[in-house]
């Protein structure tokens, strides 16, 4: 993938205020987002929606219920193809992409209803993240041959060393589907560091978490930043974890922006606070 | 005037078609099951029909209405027994499940009735020809048409405006909301299969009034056929089911007639295959969306 | 490298499956040496190491990539057809004598064709889930039986002569595939020793492929498919991967199976042994290899044994499949089933099934 490439997908003026981060500036930002939208039978679920991320990024998407995050999610990821605009990974531009392949591109999701192979143990859920990047074929699996050893090796000892992230290397061996809640959403966040991505989606990665376990999320949401120097971008009610962890937020209602800034910016808006709480009715003030 | 016969066979065959196909479309769209036994319940019905008509001395409207009652009870009994324990199971337990229904009611009809093709008696529905210009048309395919419109037209009205039929479309559309709202999921799903089978044994005599040799297969051909004629339709659509039975029916004859005898099956499945890779909702279906 | 407990439990598993066939083929030979087995016995022997191949390779389509297959049946019948036409051809025009090379070679030739037919059926199959691939599978095996009905295949001067529909082929030549008459003038070229060693490469590669990259993305795509495409895995390329390889090993079992009496009939392969060979993988548990090995055996020898059963076989083969789903599938029950067996679980934890 050539910079030129690159660089000829940027022609298009895109009307953004971006929130790239000042140390991300002059890199290809890792998403971007053009006029990305979603009709489902003439309703608008995601319209307009521009968002430009940038390479070692964390950034939030939080509104209302029903605003569209999770959908947002879906047309990243390619689960569903969008009616209008574009969705760009590091330049690329997705269209005519499969989920897949846009996984290879470097997107990786956890998901808001959680996602686990649930008959498989917690080591081969993670080596499903690693099929992408240890690989070997069908006929040295089936055969044996020196190769299949090797990159087996090599795939149980990666498992274990992103497992150790958590803190989960003890739990290799149990099944997925018998975790607890909230080590199946640690798990999910394993399972897509395992890819390898160079973007990561966590939907609601703290819902069913208490504050200590909230705490420590947060802690390790920076820690993979830094460890793995990859973008986050995160869906999540818990302002708390939003506010503390988020360089940039956006806020969806409706199916569109309504506001994006800094998590201080966010929090004086007051088209974001008329959209959490309600309008202020007159002569109540 | 080899066409017009044609034609008009192959609706007869379509309507019989459709009828079973209605049994399958509300079973469907309802319990979201692929009720694979369906096709057998058109042959104990046949058999009750036969037994009522041969051995008992029934006049024929009685022996189809016994067959409708036997038919009724044995639906809701297969699907309280068999497939209400599998409610929250995964679709593959549920179609294993309803497979061995089939075989069950089978052999089960193999050991009551033998293995030997009954031929079904001569009763008002197949007994006269009608002779219209050139074309002599059997007296059953008129009745096999007049009673597909019929319970169309019946089964349209039921479900736009009584109770119960509101309630088969609220569980259709949402199990869980139907729950909340103080519908009886259970009973509406009881009744569905209560008329799909009912249905089942008018089939089953139609059948076998236009193809009258009745052994405990009768019904597996033509049920497979009327499922494939319902995802033709757009399973859970009663207007798709009649549309789809109908041209199944008339492309099984036709391609019978002008293609080839022994690849009429072939034919029907190739439509199926072809449809379901064109448009898997078919005809008349609705597109379904998986939430993420 | 430590040996975890998963991967200990998964080589007992392979290691008790091996050598219980390896097992009962000595124990069987002996007997076929000393001469203590029976007739009925003997003559079963090659169709039970058919029904171990098709039990194992239906179980990979429906207990680990979870697709329900109605038309496994169809690829023996490809397998079968290939086979007879292949031996018939290569002793008629060929002259090859040596049996047991014609065997392999038509072993091989029904595999490869029933893999190209599987990859072609499952193209469009496999874009579609649930009820509609079953029902889909099935159509396809109505298909294949219907179009080898009428197909007219013979040998003479030399070649092939080959005809569809209608029998349009020249007088005084050897027929080998006669429309709904079958496959005939089989010369039977199969032995036990074949039917054992097709076992051993059967279960050799499905239990391999289980345990290997490929096999973890096919269950991946069973069990969760979203999922598994986002972590990007091509969830058409291993459903196919599956279909495929099933039908490649049916094929073989069938070209086993055709070449082991002398004529093969359309009829032999309808919807009704689909679902025989179905019910094999669900007694023998989903996804559980040495469960089918064992129940397609007893199930094969079981009629021959017991007569009372063989008229009773498919009545209780029904009432089986419906209680087996429902005693796994059932939350209440499963629950009670299992509080039954905890304090035993506890004692005996390994063992366990392919996954």
């Amino acid at each position: 993938m050539s910079q030129k490439k690159h660089s000829s997908t940027r022609m298009v003026p895109v009307p953004t205020n971006s929130i790239v981060p000042e140390r991300d500036i002059n890199e290809i930002p890792v998403l971007e987002t053009r006029h990305l939208g979603i009709e489902f039978g003439g309703l608008k679920a995601v319209d307009d929606f521009n968002l430009t991320i940038g390479k070692t990024e964390i950034a939030g998407l939080i509104g209302p219920n029903g605003a569209g995050k999770t959908t947002v999610f879906n047309l990243i990821t390619k689960v569903y193809e969008p009616t209008s605009g574009a969705t760009l990974i590091n330049g690329r531009d997705l269209h005519g992409l499969g989920i897949a392949q846009a996984s290879k591109l470097g997107i990786a999701r956890t998901f808001q209803n959680i996602r686990l192979f649930d008959n498989m143990t917690v080591e081969e859920n993670v080596r499903i993240g690693l099929h992408n990047n240890i690989k070997y074929d069908m006929f040295s699996g089936i055969l044996r041959l020196p190769r299949y050893w090797i990159q087996e090796n090599r795939q149980h000892e990666k498992a274990l060393e992103l497992l150790h992230i958590f803190g989960m290397e003890g739990l290799a061996d149990e099944r997925a589907g018998s975790l607890p809640y909230g080590v199946q959403r640690r798990l999910e966040i394993v399972r897509a560091l395992a890819t390898n991505p160079k973007l990561l989606l966590l939907d609601e990665p703290a819902a069913g978490m208490n504050p200590h376990e909230t705490e420590e999320l947060m802690e390790n949401i920076a820690k993979i930043r830094d460890q793995f120097q990859i973008a986050i971008l995160l869906i999540e009610h818990d302002m708390n974890l939003v506010m503390g962890v988020c360089e940039g937020i956006c806020v969806l209602n409706f199916g569109r922006i309504i506001a994006k800034g800094t998590a201080s910016e966010i929090q004086q808006n007051p088209v974001v606070i008329e959209a959490y709480l309600g309008k202020k009715k007159e002569g109540q003030a | 005037m080899i066409f017009l016969d044609n034609l008009i066979n192959g609706l007869s065959l379509g309507s019989i078609y459709a009828i079973i196909a209605l049994g399958y479309t509300m079973v469907y769209g309802i319990a979201k099951m692929l009720n694979f036994a369906h096709g057998d319940i058109i042959m104990v019905g046949a058999y009750i029909a036969f037994c009522g008509l041969q051995y008992w001395g029934l006049p024929p409207i009685v022996a189809i209405l016994a067959a409708m009652v036997v038919c009724t009870i044995l639906g809701i009994t297969i699907e309280g027994l068999a497939y209400r324990p599998l409610r929250q199971a995964a679709s593959l337990a549920v179609l294993i499940t309803a497979i061995g229904m089939s075989y069950l009611l089978q052999n089960t009809a193999l050991m009551i009735w033998g293995a030997n093709p009954k031929s079904f008696p001569r009763t008002f529905i197949n007994s006269s020809i009608l002779h219209i210009g050139g074309l002599s048309i059997s007296s059953a395919t008129i009745y096999t048409i007049l009673a597909n419109v019929v319970i169309m037209i019946a089964l349209t009205l039921f479900t736009a405006k009584t109770k119960m039929g509101k309630a088969m479309r609220c569980v259709s559309e949402d199990r869980g909301a139907a729950e909340l709202m103080g519908i009886n999921v259970n009973r509406t799903i009881s009744v569905t299969f209560a008329i799909g089978s009912a249905l089942a044994a008018i089939a089953g005599v139609l059948l076998c009034s236009s193809y009258p040799i009745l052994q405990p297969t009768t019904g597996s051909m033509p049920g497979i056929k009327a499922f494939t004629a319902a995802v033709f339709g757009g399973i859970g659509s009663i207007p798709g089911a009649m549309l789809g039975g109908v041209l199944l029916g008339v492309i099984e004859i036709f391609g019978k007639a002008y293609i080839s005898t022994e690849l009429g099956d072939a034919i029907v499945f190739a439509v199926l295959i072809v449809v379901l890779l064109v448009k898997p909702t078919g005809l008349l279906g609705k597109p379904v969306r998986e939430k993420v | 490298m430590k040996m975890t407990k998963a991967k200990r439990n998964k080589l007992i598993y392979n290691i008790v499956t091996f050598a219980l066939v390896i097992g009962a083929f000595l124990i069987l030979q002996s007997m076929i040496a000393n001469k203590t087995i029976t007739r009925s016995l003997k003559g079963q022997l090659v169709p039970i190491c058919c029904w171990i191949v098709m039990a194992v390779s239906l179980n990979l389509v429906i207990g680990i990539s979870g697709e329900l297959s109605l038309g496994h049946a169809g690829f023996m019948s490809v397998g079968a057809y290939t086979g007879a036409v292949v031996s018939g051809l290569l002793i008629n025009v060929y002259d090859i004598q040596d049996a047991t090379l014609r065997l392999v070679i038509a072993i091989i030739a029904g595999g490869l064709l029933a893999g190209l037919v599987g990859a072609i059926i499952g193209i469009p199959v496999l874009r579609l889930q649930g009820d509609y691939l079953a029902i889909v599978t099935l159509a396809f095996g109505e298909i294949i039986r219907n179009l080898v009905n009428v197909l007219y295949i013979g040998t003479g001067d030399g070649r092939l002569y080959m005809s569809f529909l209608n029998k349009k082929l020249p007088e005084g030549i050897v027929m080998l595939v006669d429309g709904a008459k079958g496959a005939v003038k089989i010369k039977p070229i199969s032995t036990f020793t074949a039917g054992f060693i097709l076992v051993l490469i059967t279960l050799a590669v499905v239990l391999n492929l289980v345990n290997s990259r490929a096999g973890r993305a096919i269950k991946a795509c069973r069990d969760n498919r979203i999922a598994a495409e986002s972590m990007g895995v091509n969830v058409t390329k291993y459903k196919m991967m599956a279909f495929v390889t099933a039908a490649v090993l049916a094929g073989m079992a069938g070209a086993l199976y055709g070449l082991n009496s002398s004529t093969v009939v359309p009829t032999q392969f309808t919807f009704n042994q689909s679902i025989n060979v179905l019910v094999f993988v669900v007694l023998g548990g989903l996804g559980n290899v040495l469960g089918s090995v064992i129940s397609a055996t007893l199930l094969t020898v079981l009629p021959e044994v017991l007569r009372a059963f063989a008229d009773y076989r498919m009545l209780v083969y029904a009432v089986v499949l419906i209680l087996v789903m429902i005693f796994t599938n059932n939350p209440t029950i499963r629950s009670f089933v299992n509080r039954l067996i905890a304090p035993f679980k506890k004692q005996n934890k390994s063992g366990g099934d392919a996954q």
